[in-house]
């Protein structure tokens, strides 16, 4: 009963921006049937919708987990963006920094970095937070921007190619490159870009899950985030969690790097992330703050912007904007889950349970 | 160095303060109310977005000549109005995280000028451009500067303001003595998104002559950090607007690098982080305090 209530919410709010998003479709003169039909369909094709479904979700798991772990501590993560572009970034330069190196040294050097450089841009919100106590949400819209101006900086001045037209570094070694899932799985191409960090994302939601719920780092983090005065007068010192739960956090979404990077396109691309931190936020949301619901939340959102795709080419009126509009009215439904509090009470489905 | 300060610097300035100014002015109303903003990067792409398409309605199909850019500055108000009013049913009546509701109104309207512009205009994302005789370029400017003052009026001298700021700071008094805190913090939210709307309005129909896809680029985030590094007071607001504006035109008129008297380049990125790194300085503290409204991001549960 417990399970079917977490999950009743955020169907329905899946279910009530389908239906704004058909409403809209049918305003600008498509046939929405037609165009969810296309959506669904061309995501879960064999192999090539299927592996960019998965592919798509790999960034989002890493953010979603991010923001989710944020949100347990009771802080809100805008900056995964920021974040993932400099642990992308961080990841590249080791790549190419210390080309000649053998895989087994360099591939770890790199997970290291992307880590590392992600866990420390989110730290320094944590910090700033911890010790002003200025608002985490402010500071990392601010090192959002910060990022994006930076790494396109030393792209720009530093790793790129003379003479590229592109806005992208040198390439990375060889031995910095990680395995796509197609060398793996019969049937699944090479060509298509899914690759180990799917795996590792997979880990990750392992991870947090038990980084969360079986330590006692994770307990003072859960503690801080719902009630941070009982947490202090317990002895737990809540600047530190603050600061840790940032770190982390960061970290999770700077593991966006491995995939783009390593396994995708081999050097840093000014620009890669699609609002990849952002939406992290409706996963994160959608997924109630949980591993699990994470991971299907990524899933699903993984599909929309495969299908999103194939909806701007082979409809007349549609564009993959739609992608971005079910975003947002998911977020806007489950936040405001008041909404269907209303009328769903009668049945007593979404009552919270009482603590 | 050739002098950076010269007069078509200082326009460029004025001009590119001025949607900032509209949408920082905006987000005072609101946050001294109590009701964080970060939503208005999304209200500015209505307004934009709306007005350039409505502008363009009215001239080419309805053949309304110099009276369209005012039908499409009224209807990117409006636009601003409805993602308001979504923002504020969400965040007061149904008490929904203000960030939150914020950041999904900030995704969704990066996607719907693009799925709007593909169904009408068969573009990705843009709308056609418009004649150069039917811009409002100098009206938001006007609007915007005046603004200022008429704020700070608001804000202090009249029991409107006064209110305002109660509900903003200690909603339990303000509820005591008799005051609405949902009505204000309404009216708060609600002339936010009208202003931001202009903001966005003048950005499509005043400063470039068409819509494109997510053409605010950060500006209503920039006007955020404005209206701290300001204190979330209108002249100290306007002054910042100004500095972040004069950053842009200088990080635009220079083109890749500029120089340094000594020779050396400063590269245009590390202009553009200028605003973004004095909100984090000031934010912290380091130069003089800035304090929020004390009960900013809190829903208000009037007592039964």
């Amino acid at each position: 009963m417990r399970l079917l209530r977490e999950l009743l919410s955020p169907l329905i709010a899946v279910m009530a921006a389908f239906i704004v998003g058909g409403i809209l479709v049918l305003l600008i003169g498509d046939n929405p049937i037609q165009a969810y039909r296309l959506l669904i369909g061309s995501a879960l094709s064999w192999p090539d919708g299927i592996g960019y479904t998965l592919f798509y979700a790999t960034p989002l798991i890493f953010t979603g987990l991010a923001v989710l772990v944020g949100f347990r501590c009771g802080l809100f993560n805008i900056g995964a963006e920021g974040q993932l572009y400099v642990a992308a970034f961080a990841t590249a330069w080791v790549g190419i920094t210390f080309a000649h190196l053998s895989a087994w040294l360099l591939v770890p050097m790199c997970f290291l970095a992307a880590i590392l450089a992600g866990g420390v841009w989110g730290g320094i919100p944590g910090v700033l937070k911890a010790r002003f106590g200025s608002h985490e949400v402010i500071n990392t819209i601010m090192l959002n921007f910060i990022a994006i101006a930076l790494v396109s900086y030393f792209t720009q001045y530093h790793y790129k190619i003379p003479g590229d037209p592109i806005l992208q570094t040198s390439p990375i070694g060889p031995g910095a490159h990680i395995a796509r899932l197609g060398k793996f799985v019969p049937g699944l191409p090479e060509r298509i870009p899914l690759n180990l960090a799917f795996i590792l994302a997979l880990i990750a939601c392992l991870f947090v899950y038990l980084f969360l719920w079986r330590t006692k780092w994770g307990y003072e983090i859960r503690a801080t985030g719902s009630n941070p005065s009982a947490a202090e007068y317990g002895g737990i010192s809540i600047r530190k969690q603050i600061i840790l739960a940032m770190a982390v956090s960061g970290a999770l979404a700077g593991m966006v790097g491995i995939n783009e990077v390593l396994g995708y396109r081999y050097r840093y691309y000014d620009g890669f992330s699609s609002n990849y931190g952002f939406t992290g936020i409706a996963v994160a949301l959608l997924g109630r703050n949980h591993p699990v619901g994470v991971l299907l939340s990524a899933l699903l959102f993984g599909m929309l912007i495969r299908g999103g795709i194939f909806v701007d080419a082979f409809t007349n009126n549609v564009t993959k904007d739609l992608v971005d509009v079910l975003q947002g009215i998911v977020i806007l439904f489950v936040a405001a889950e008041a909404l269907f509090r209303g009328p769903f009470n009668k049945f007593g489905l979404l009552r919270r349970s009482k603590v | 160095m050739k002098s950076i300060f010269t007069l078509s610097l200082f326009w460029s300035t004025i001009r590119l303060a001025t949607p900032l100014v509209l949408a920082a002015m905006g987000g005072m109303f609101s946050e001294r109310s109590g009701v964080i903003n970060i939503a208005l990067e999304g209200k500015m792409l209505a307004g934009a977005f709306t007005a350039a398409a409505v502008t363009y309605a009215a001239d080419a199909k309805f053949g309304l000549g110099m009276a369209s850019p005012w039908l499409g500055l009224l209807a990117g108000m409006t636009a601003g109005l409805f993602i308001a009013a979504i923002y504020a049913i969400v965040c007061i009546h149904y008490k929904a995280d203000q960030v939150v509701t914020g950041a999904a109104i900030n995704i969704m309207m990066i996607g719907v000028p693009g799925l709007l512009s593909g169904a009408f205009f068969l573009s990705s994302g843009s709308t056609p451009q418009l004649p150069k005789e039917h811009l409002i370029p100098w009206t938001p400017i006007m609007i915007a500067f005046v603004l200022v003052p008429v704020s700070w009026h608001v804000l202090y001298r009249t029991p409107f303001g006064l209110r305002l700021r109660a509900v903003g700071e200690k909603p339990e008094a303000a509820d005591a003595a008799g005051v609405s805190v949902k009505r204000i913090r309404y009216s708060g939210v609600l002339v936010a998104g009208i202003l931001a709307g202009i903001g966005g309005a003048y950005l499509s129909i005043g400063q470039s002559s068409l819509f494109t896809r997510n053409m605010t680029s950060g500006r209503g985030f920039i006007a955020l950090a404005a209206l701290i590094f300001g204190k979330w007071r209108p002249f100290q607001t306007m002054f910042a607007c100004l500095l972040f504006g004069f950053t842009e035109a200088v990080s635009i008129q220079m083109q890749g690098a500029v120089k340094l008297p000594s020779g050396e380049d400063i590269p245009v990125q590390f202009i553009q982080m200028v605003p973004y790194v004095l909100t984090i300085v000031v934010l912290a503290g380091f130069i003089g305090s800035s304090r929020p409204p004390q009960a900013l991001g809190m829903p208000y549960q009037k007592e039964k």
